[in-house]
């Protein structure tokens, strides 16, 4: 009898023990090409290539200082928030303007409109860029700060305006109604009622929608030829490209590129990974 | 209200309906613009032939679309992009399931996995592939290798395996899928954790009070509840992985021809070459999405079909 439970207790403990080995490898490969990252980030040019050491013997901070300013990162990283704050602003603005209307207001055509927003969510359009590019070059918006930032709108409108109404359907009207009886407008109540009561959906569309607007890629590309005007993610291939022996310099715009996401990770997760797993549920 | 008057309690109506209208209609306008316009342009351009610069858009009728079916680049690079999907479909998603599940119990430092594992999905695939590419590098200085995993293989007394992963056709693609899984297993990692926390912890009570072994609780409890989560998983692993280009064109820049060539970096390659062609790039995206469309249209009928039975 006892001998069966120790055996029981010994076999259980194996079996977490191993699980927790599983689970630690896999976190190390997680976090350890970012370590490799930052490390690299304070080597030297001679040193680089050679030195495979976890901790260099000679740190070099100011290729942070040479990145920033010779490898113009610091005009990609002003770019980068000018373009994810702008986007996020206005898709909050715009789809929650929308998502209460749908949500609350009658006008005819509501749902046919509800559902093209939804039908947008739902097809792929992989080569998008390419009308969007034509478009863009029709209307001048080549190189044009407003043109990308409005793309970038409305890459994030269909998903921020589902969120939204389905948050708007689940919420009660009595406030609006005390809002409504006092006098209030549509809009007021939009502004003074129904946006401070949807700051749980408003915060999950800003950190997923600057997550996006962060790491976008492929528009930056195409719409933005000028160095004065580009993103990070546009900026690091730049420089890959231009100077690609300057590996410790890339390594620190890396750096720079990736550190203001994993921060902000970091002290948002707890409303990321909600957010995320609510809409698993959902789905 | 105050005015009792037929005529102009229409008038009212039309007002409010028009006020409300106005709330709708700056999403509607970029709507219009930046989707719609363009979802309509790209049908439109698929069936003309246009180099992006000329007023005159010629009408081709199908050529483009002949002639996609005869380009073998495309073929080999939706090939190459099934791949990629493939071994996150199933290396991806196994290594996402099993994770999930070790996290699915009380277990220590649980939080912490769960947001380590998802940091890789907030990095961009710029920063992802260029990291990436740092450790897989190839080539020698001072008889040192450069690449980390290459210089590592070599201290563990793995010459043998010592490669050029980047720039050998042969090993280029899985690295990239290998990559393309580290960055994107978090997400599967936390969908199916979601799903499994749904999962009430009294059927696996029953189950086990019947004796019923681990995998037999794991194939008639854990799996048909978690169907719904599979499948959506599945779907967006397929539209993510197949729609790859970022990635792959940071860690091989100047590519390795066919052997690297990926959907949407063909589009690009149409639309950007030398001899610009925007009708048969457009042709190639149609096609691409409807193959797209098509896939996760299956998938959500069989998820329906699964959720019925």
């Amino acid at each position: 009898m006892i001998k069966g439970i120790n055996r029981y207790v010994v076999g259980n403990s194996l079996m977490a023990m191993s699980i927790h080995l599983f689970l630690i490898v896999v976190a190390t490969t997680c976090l350890f090409p970012l370590f490799w990252m930052v490390r690299s980030s304070f080597m030297s040019d001679d040193t680089i290539f050679v030195d495979k050491s976890l901790i260099p013997r000679v740190l070099h901070p100011e290729n942070f200082y040479v990145a920033w300013t010779q490898g113009s990162f610091g005009v990609y990283f002003f770019n980068s928030v000018w373009y994810t704050f702008w986007t996020v602003l206005g898709i909050v603005i715009i789809a929650s303007l929308a998502a209460y209307a749908i949500s609350r207001l009658e006008f005819p055509g509501k749902n046919f409109i509800f559902t093209m927003f939804l039908a947008a969510m739902m097809i792929p359009l992989p080569g998008s860029f390419v009308p969007l590019y034509v478009l863009m070059n029709k209307l001048g918006l080549i190189n044009s700060r407003i043109g990308y930032i409005f793309c970038m709108i409305n890459v994030g409108l269909s998903v921020s305006i589902y969120i939204l109404k389905t948050f708007f359907d689940k919420m009660p009207t009595a406030l609006e109604d005390a809002a409504r009886i006092d006098g209030c407008s549509r809009l007021g109540i939009w502004r003074h009622v129904a946006l401070p009561l949807a700051k749980p959906a408003i915060a999950v569309i800003v950190i997923f929608q600057s997550l996006n607007v962060w790491n976008e890629y492929i528009l930056a590309t195409l719409l933005l030829n000028d160095k004065a005007l580009m993103p990070l993610q546009r900026g690091l291939v730049v420089f890959q490209g231009t100077y690609s022996v300057d590996y410790h310099l890339l390594m620190a715009g890396l750096t720079i590129t990736a550190a203001p996401i994993i921060l902000i990770y970091l002290l948002m997760q707890k409303h990321i990974i909600k957010g995320l797993s609510s809409g698993a549920v959902v789905g | 209200m105050s005015q009792p008057i037929p005529k102009s309690l229409a008038l009212h109506k039309f007002q409010y309906y028009l006020g409300s209208f106005l709330f709708v209609l700056p999403a509607l306008a970029i709507f219009m613009i930046f989707y719609i316009y363009p979802f309509y342009k790209t049908f439109h351009l698929a069936f003309h032939e246009w180099n992006g610069i000329d007023i005159k858009q010629i009408f081709i009728g199908f050529e483009n679309f002949s002639r996609l079916f005869q380009d073998q680049t495309w073929w080999v690079s939706v090939r190459n992009a099934a791949y990629i999907t493939f071994i996150a479909l199933t290396f991806q998603n196994a290594l996402a399931l099993a994770l999930a599940m070790a996290c699915d119990r009380e277990i220590r430092l649980k939080r912490f996995y769960r947001v380590v594992f998802f940091i890789p999905p907030v990095l961009s695939e710029t920063v992802v592939g260029l990291i990436w590419q740092w450790i897989l590098i190839s080539g020698t200085q001072n008889g040192q290798q450069i690449g980390l995993l290459n210089h590592f293989l070599e201290q563990i007394g793995l010459r043998s395996l010592v490669h050029n992963w980047l720039s050998d056709p042969k090993t280029v693609l899985t690295c990239i899928a290998v990559v393309h899984c580290w960055k994107g297993f978090g997400w599967g990692f936390l969908l199916m954790l979601a799903g499994l926390q749904t999962i009430d912890r009294q059927l696996y009570e029953a189950a086990r009070v019947d004796g019923a072994s681990a995998w037999s609780v794991f194939r008639h409890v854990t799996l048909p509840m978690m169907i719904p989560v599979f499948l959506m998983v599945v779907i967006l692993t397929i539209l993510g992985s197949m729609q790859v280009f970022v990635l792959l064109y940071v860690m091989v820049s100047s590519g390795l021809g066919d052997h690297t060539a990926i959907p949407v970096g063909r589009i690009l390659a149409a639309m950007t070459g030398g001899d610009p062609q925007f009708g048969y790039a457009c042709a190639l995206a149609v096609v691409f999405g409807m193959l797209l469309v098509i896939v996760s249209v299956v998938f959500q009928w069989i998820s329906k079909r699964l959720r019925q039975a």
